[in-house]
């Protein structure tokens, strides 16, 4: 299907508590799920990557025009990047991420890793789709009869 | 080329910088630090928690800010809120809202030639507000978490997470035969691993828990939710509130220890 992902290196989980070889073991299972060739990088990426903005508390702060301002980089980034939907390994990531794409009308999906992995495995439900994009809504869809 | 610098204090506030370029001196001035309070300031909090982290180090090179997403917001970035603690101007800081904007992601350390940790003061100006002045989102998030023996943000009650995992992992054993053997235990003594769980889940999206625990089940791996302490999320570390972000820690390990679980894996 050909259709592009990118990842979002947590900071949390990349830079401030296990480095870059995280971020290839995160990698190395994303290619499995998506092909290697359908991986685009984010620049800078890894220890280096920005931060989105769902983290530190932010989501909850009150200062919401301050946080979207902040994720612009971000938004830019995963522009930038050709991509269409942006794996997120932390939740805070996904939820900033995913208001970064309506509000600054970039319209890619955001994904938490588990709904990636268990598509590629055939096992992924109908009801279990919320964050796919059309092009992935029906595709290899687990017990459709099921869907809600 | 030589350029010789000499520091000589020659009285408490007033420090005199004497520059020498090949023996000759070419300048000469007189640097007055501005007049603050006596008492304990931010300096003296992060020479006490990073021995090692002289602020007076910093180059004033600005890679911090420049890569700093928060540059810019409420007129503040890194570089000038180190700059402006550095001078003692701790009362200005404090007016600042920008704390609450740095999320602490460390990215300025990251790229700082001197390593200054910038985070650990912003969490110690976050910690130096009265608590009641703090953003109310946030702290609603850790005080439910504190008032919640889930230890959840949202509050959810330990009957509701049981009920509504138990229920959603009933109806997916029916709806999908191939799962029927798949688990989602609660309270497991002796599980390899303690899953904790984000509330966001169980709270508004309950489908969204069940691919992972297809994928623990395929993995054939031997997990276990807990009743109590399950939460992942704790606000009371971005509210910079150390007792009760402690509190709820220790809560959670000691949960896992009660559990005799092998690893605590955090999904937050």
């Amino acid at each position: 299907m050909k259709i592009k992902f990118t990842v979002q290196d947590p900071c949390q989980i990349v830079r401030k508590s296990f480095g870059d070889a995280i971020a290839e073991d995160f990698r190395y299972a994303i290619k499995q799920a998506i092909g290697e060739e359908n991986l685009l990088e984010m620049s800078p990426n890894k220890s280096n990557n920005y931060c989105c903005g769902g983290g530190g508390g932010f989501l909850q702060s009150g200062f919401k025009d301050q946080r979207l301002e902040y994720g612009r980089i971000k938004d830019e980034q995963i522009k930038a990047s050709g991509a269409t939907y942006c794996i997120a390994g932390c939740h805070n990531c996904h939820a900033q991420i995913h208001e970064l794409s309506h509000h600054f009308g970039g319209h890619y999906n955001v994904v938490h890793f588990w709904t990636i992995l268990a598509l590629s495995l055939g096992i992924l439900g109908p009801n279990e789709r919320v964050y796919l994009g059309d092009d992935l809504k029906d595709v290899n869809v687990f017990h459709p009869e099921t869907a809600i | 080329m030589v350029l010789l610098f000499v520091e000589k204090p020659i009285e408490r506030r007033i420090t005199v910088y004497i520059y020498f370029l090949e023996g000759k001196m070419i300048m000469a001035e007189v640097a007055i630090k501005l007049e603050g309070k006596s008492k304990r300031s931010f300096l003296d909090d992060i020479k006490e928690i990073v021995p090692a982290g002289n602020l007076s180090l910093c180059l004033t090179c600005g890679l911090c800010s420049s890569g700093c997403p928060a540059t810019g917001l409420f007129d503040m970035d890194p570089r000038k809120f180190l700059r402006m603690l550095v001078l003692g101007m701790d009362e200005e800081v404090m007016k600042s809202d920008w704390p609450w904007t740095c999320t602490m992601c460390q990215r300025c350390v990251y790229v700082c030639p001197m390593k200054i940790d910038i985070p650990q003061l912003v969490f110690n100006v976050r910690a130096a507000r009265p608590r009641d002045q703090r953003p109310k989102g946030i702290r609603g998030s850790c005080d439910a978490a504190v008032n919640s023996e889930s230890c959840s943000a949202m509050g959810t009650p330990v009957e509701d997470f049981i009920f509504v995992v138990n229920d959603v992992l009933e109806e997916y054993r029916a709806a999908q035969p191939e799962f029927a053997d798949m688990v989602a235990p609660i309270d497991k003594v002796g599980a390899e691993f303690f899953v904790n769980q984000n509330s966001r889940e169980p709270m508004t999206e309950p489908d969204e828990m069940v691919p992972l625990w297809k994928i623990l089940h395929l993995a054939g791996v031997d997990w276990t939710y807990s009743s109590k302490a399950w939460a992942a999320e704790n606000y009371c570390l971005f509210l910079a509130d150390n007792e009760n972000w402690e509190t709820l820690v220790r809560r959670k390990a000691a949960q896992a220890d009660a559990l005799g679980v092998k690893t605590y894996l955090n999904t937050e």
